[in-house]
């Protein structure tokens, strides 16, 4: 890193990213909708849709299921929260936001770790048939994703020699050679398969979907309403876009600003904006062309996830 | 070629043949477990040939050419004939997928763990990525062993073989091109005889499972 940043600068970034993630992940869904709507021969509404529907929900009375507890209102506000936390510290626009140093690659896995497990206790809390179940398939897919996810960014740390995200995003800029090594293509598809399985996309949950028997994610957040339920899809949307940031800027770094300066934050937000922008797009095409996996071969899937990333480190231990 | 762009290269192609390895634990049709043998015919030539070049070796270069001729398309289109008949599937392995995975995990860790010696033994670049080899060795042995189709078998088997080749390709810049051809004449003959007793088999008693191949009976 080179010299330094004014802390002002650093909140700057800080505040532009957490903006951004915020405003630009309802987008993000609005985007690979109209994508997927195109490739299937529809018209598809428009990419700002989701923040219509937002609005609306948030306008409207807020209503709560009787036997709720402080639980169940808690759940959206704390997976927001923990998203926009991330959102704050990761290395999106710059390799230097405010909160970088406590950016560790342990506490960004376990701040989204705590939003699953909010929404999953949200699930239980109303005691219906529906929750319970969305919540114990949410848990049995995130037992073995987020584990795959942590080993798959352990991998990318050990070249590094820090768990820190800012320095293992700086230190693969200063190495370009590092990023066709086989320990990050690997890690590349363990991360790619995780990602799709936290999010609740295409092979493991179908997010088109309130199809009863298949569901997992809509299962789990059935009893929201109004402007609960535009938190939890705030929440969820703000997710994807700091996972796929963060994809992008792991493994292809370039145009991230390492610099302080307006000129180079700006080049950092146009590029983070754009690598996520086509990583929705691909995410869309790769919907349109993939089935729902039985739920059953799920773990399979992540297992093989797992097994990618442990490769990863393994490799990664081995070729200097 | 530059150094670090060689070391680079090799070390993708020799983490793709582990890859593969771990795709054919993965996959349960045999179809995509036998295109999976195919790629990793394929990564192994390209180390074969990079090996080949980078010490301006034409034996090497020439057993390349064997090498993808041999495994990225003869043996495949034999394994493939061979399952044509039935589009089948492994429906009930010995250990399910996701076990057999993180085994897979394990067992690649224990071939880490336990190869540093050989690691000293080799001072090259390309010494460092033998535990690779015997990773896959370990993980070629697993579908031997874990799987009960013998197509499944046969490609265990082949994944051993194309284990072997690699750590020696990779620790003595490969055997001299005879033995290499030798070696992979007699690979070939073996997955032609399995091939003719699983159709014999098949012929005589419809399903081939080899578990059942357990008492002698006149």
């Amino acid at each position: 890193m080179s010299g330094p940043w004014p802390a002002a600068t650093q909140l700057a970034v800080s505040t532009l990213q957490v903006g951004g993630v915020l405003v630009g992940g309802p987008l993000l869904l609005g985007l690979t909708r109209k994508v997927k709507a195109r490739l299937e021969g529809r018209t598809g509404p428009p990419v700002r849709q989701p923040w219509r529907d937002l609005r609306k929900l948030a306008g409207r009375e807020r209503t709560r299921p009787e036997q709720a507890s402080w639980i169940f209102p808690l759940a959206p506000l704390v997976l927001v929260a923990t998203a926009l936390v991330v959102a704050a510290g990761a290395p999106l626009v710059a390799v230097n936001p405010a909160f970088g140093t406590s950016a560790d690659l342990f506490a960004v896995v376990y701040l989204l770790l705590l939003g699953s497990v909010a929404l999953a206790l949200a699930g239980l809390d109303t005691g219906t048939a529906f929750g319970g179940m969305g919540a114990s398939r949410a848990l049995t897919i995130g037992a073995v994703a987020e584990p795959a996810l942590l080993v798959a960014v352990l991998a990318l740390s050990i070249p590094a020699r820090s768990s820190n995200l800012p320095a293992i995003v700086s230190s693969s800029l200063a190495h370009p050679i590092w990023l066709a090594s086989p320990q990050r293509l690997l890690a590349l598809g363990a991360f790619l398969i995780v990602v799709l399985a936290e999010n609740g996309r295409l092979p493991v949950d179908n997010p088109g979907t309130h199809l009863e028997l298949t569901m997992i994610h809509e299962a789990m957040v059935l009893e929201y309403a109004g402007p609960d339920l535009a938190l939890v899809t705030l929440g969820e949307s703000a997710r994807l876009v700091v996972l796929l940031g963060l994809l992008a800027n792991l493994f292809a770094p370039w145009g991230i600003a390492t610099r302080p300066g307006a000129a180079t934050l700006a080049v950092g937000a146009v590029t983070v904006v754009a690598k996520v922008g086509a990583l929705g797009v691909g995410l869309a095409v790769f919907e349109v062309f993939m089935a729902k996996l039985r739920l059953f071969r799920v773990p399979e899937l992540l297992s093989g996830a797992f097994v990618l990333a442990v490769l990863a480190v393994v490799v990664a231990l081995v070729v200097p | 070629m530059r150094a670090g762009s060689y070391d680079s290269v090799l070390a993708l192609a020799v983490g793709a043949v582990l890859v593969c390895a771990v795709a054919a634990l993965w996959l349960s049709s045999v179809r995509g477990v036998v295109r999976v043998l195919a790629a990793q015919g394929l990564a192994l030539g390209l180390v074969a040939l990079l090996l080949g070049l980078h010490v301006h070796d034409t034996a090497l270069v020439a057993t390349a050419g064997v090498v993808v001729g041999l495994k990225a398309v003869v043996i495949p289109t034999l394994l493939r004939r061979v399952a044509g008949e039935t589009h089948s599937r492994e429906t009930r392995p010995l250990v399910n997928v996701p076990a057999s995975l993180v085994a897979a995990a394990a067992l690649s860790l224990l071939a880490f763990s336990t190869t540093r010696d050989v690691v000293r033994l080799v001072p090259t670049g390309a010494g460092k990525l033998v535990p690779v080899g015997f990773a896959t060795l370990l993980l070629g042995f697993f579908v031997l062993v874990a799987r009960r189709k013998p197509v499944f078998q046969m490609v265990g088997l082949l994944l051993v073989d194309n284990a072997v080749a690699l750590i020696a390709f990779l620790i003595t810049a490969g055997v001299p091109f005879l033995i290499e051809l030798g070696v992979s004449l007699d690979v070939l003959l073996g997955v032609v005889v399995l091939m003719v007793l699983a159709s014999r088999l098949r012929a005589d008693y419809g399903e081939v499972d080899l578990d059942a191949l357990q008492e002698l009976r006149d």
